[in-house]
């Protein structure tokens, strides 16, 4: 198989795959090299990202990266969900990602990025 | 010799072909993307850089002058290979996107607000974003044809788009996604007709199609070397002569001029005035040697083959379920590329799992955004052959889509 068992569980079955109503933060972005586009829409309560869906029209790589981006994020400070590395996610994956393929994995993470960037995070 | 013998005649020229991609023989069905070299390309270049090289034109020494001679007859054969009129219409750039954008820029630079340009919906991106440029900063309108049916160019609006305004319609001569084949002699005389210049991305058609540029009546018609068997780095741009003699040129430098002051300076003849700097003299010697290797085979043989894998690769993956492919249908004489969709599978997921099987194929959206958004698609995969594709390889492709789903 040429990809890990994780992308391809997360690939049939998300489990963060959807939408926020009226959500306080959302991000979309495309690859430039192969026209994926993916959403990420986020609820923030107190300066913590309480729920967060993605969507789009992406490989599997990089959907499996934004469903497992949202796992490890949701229910954290924004500023800690914005500094999500990308071989933390990889880890997550159990994936050797070709360069070719690194855009696919840090898609997501760049959106989630641009999404809470624009949200103030409130004094703690 | 039947055609899908050719394939297995010249594979032996190819040395990339005889490695290994994970363990399996390559199959290269990418060759639209960039084609192979065979080895009197490779041969030619090796030969020209221990033997001859050296800066043309300029050079009053032994070598010089060969590298010139070398550099010219090069020239000459490509204006041979394209039924062109004269040397003098053959400029030689880094590719079809820069000669595009030479003509973008020259052309350009005449425009007025409110003169059109028409492209279509079909295009590659080098053939659409240098005229956004042109357009934008002229004040010039674009226009584009769209697309019918999924895959021809709707010629009834393609009349009515072109108008007093028309002042240049550049077209694909051949589709990179949907091997569409389009009328462009028959386009070209209706914009003549409308006082439009015709530019013709051949990019896809040159090495696949015998060509008659003096018959064609296109007034510019750009190609790239290496995705007819010769090197990166070299480009055509043809241009009828009597409109590139009123142009002027796009860049300056050495090269393009006969006299210089410090204010101003004459241009060089043709085709020179459009090729400042030292030109790609090896990539010319390579694209020669090319254009010798198809001559030798044979256009007409080299179409018969690509075609007739083309319908089979049509044909065999058409059979299997979930496939949706796109272009004009098996009969319809087309460029050498097959592109299609497995249902569930992104594209790029598709020609990853192909790869693992030693299958080099396309996924994306083949610089044709347009085109995609027209189609309703993200991308798609894409087959594409050249003369040492055999059916073999066809057979291995289907193969290999077949187990696709399963794999994801």
């Amino acid at each position: 198989m040429v990809y890990s068992t994780v992308i391809r569980d997360r690939f049939r079955h998300p489990r963060f795959r959807g939408r926020i109503p009226e959500p306080q933060a959302a991000f979309e972005d495309v690859n430039p090299l192969c026209g994926d586009r993916i959403r990420i829409e986020c609820r923030i309560v107190n300066g913590t990202l309480s729920d967060a869906r993605h969507h789009g029209d992406s490989c599997a790589i990089c959907a499996a990266s934004a469903d497992m981006l949202l796992e490890m994020v949701v229910g954290r400070a924004t500023d800690e969900a914005a500094a999500v590395p990308a071989a933390a996610v990889i880890e997550r994956l159990e994936a050797e990602i070709r360069p070719t393929r690194m855009r696919c994995v840090t898609l997501p993470i760049s959106v989630l990025h641009s999404a809470l960037s624009a949200v103030k995070a409130p004094p703690r | 010799m039947s055609p899908v013998t050719l394939g297995e005649r010249c594979r032996a020229d190819f040395p990339i072909l005889s490695r290994t991609v994970h363990g399996y023989p390559v199959a290269y069905l990418d060759s639209a993307a960039s084609s192979q070299k065979p080895r009197q390309v490779i041969e030619a270049i090796q030969r020209y850089y221990e033997r001859s090289h050296a800066n043309v034109h300029r050079s009053i020494h032994t070598l010089g002058e060969e590298a010139t001679e070398l550099y010219e007859n090069a020239r000459d054969a490509v204006r041979a290979f394209i039924g062109a009129r004269s040397r003098e219409e053959i400029v030689f750039t880094r590719g079809t996107t820069e000669a595009i954008n030479l003509v973008a820029q020259v052309v350009g630079r005449t425009l007025v607000p409110g003169d059109e340009v028409l492209v279509t919906e079909m295009e590659h991106h080098s053939n659409l974003i240098p005229w956004q440029l042109a357009c934008r900063d002229r004040g010039a309108v674009l226009r584009a044809v769209p697309v019918r049916d999924g895959c021809h160019l709707d010629l009834d609006a393609f009349r009515r788009l072109l108008g007093g305004r028309t002042r240049i319609v550049a077209v694909t001569h051949v589709s990179n996604v949907l091997g569409t084949i389009n009328p462009v002699a028959e386009m070209a005389r209706a914009a003549h007709a409308a006082g439009a210049l015709v530019l013709v991305d051949g990019a896809q058609a040159a090495p696949h199609l015998a060509l008659d540029l003096a018959g064609l009546g296109a007034d510019f018609y750009a190609f790239s070397g290496h995705k007819m068997l010769g090197p990166t780095g070299i480009g055509v741009l043809y241009g009828r002569q009597e409109v590139l003699d009123r142009l002027e040129p796009a860049w300056g430098g050495g090269e393009m001029i006969k006299e210089v002051w410090i204010d101003r300076a004459q241009w060089n003849d043709l085709p020179w005035r459009f090729e400042p700097g030292t030109p790609p003299i090896a990539e010319a010697v390579g694209l020669a040697a090319a254009v010798e290797y198809l001559d030798t085979l044979g256009m007409p043989r080299v179409t018969a083959h690509e075609q007739e894998l083309t319908r089979l690769a049509q044909e065999a993956l058409a059979a299997l379920p979930g496939v949706t492919l796109y272009g004009p249908p098996p009969g319809e004489r087309r460029g050498a590329v097959v592109a299609f969709n497995v249902e569930g599978i992104h594209p790029h997921d598709g020609a990853a799992i192909l790869d693992e099987a030693g299958i080099a194929v396309r996924a994306g959206h083949h610089c044709a955004q347009p085109l995609m958004k027209r189609l309703g698609i993200v991308g798609t995969l894409r087959a594409s052959f050249c003369v040492h594709s055999i059916q073999a390889e066809v057979e291995r492709l289907a193969r290999a889509v077949s187990t696709l789903q399963a794999q994801l």
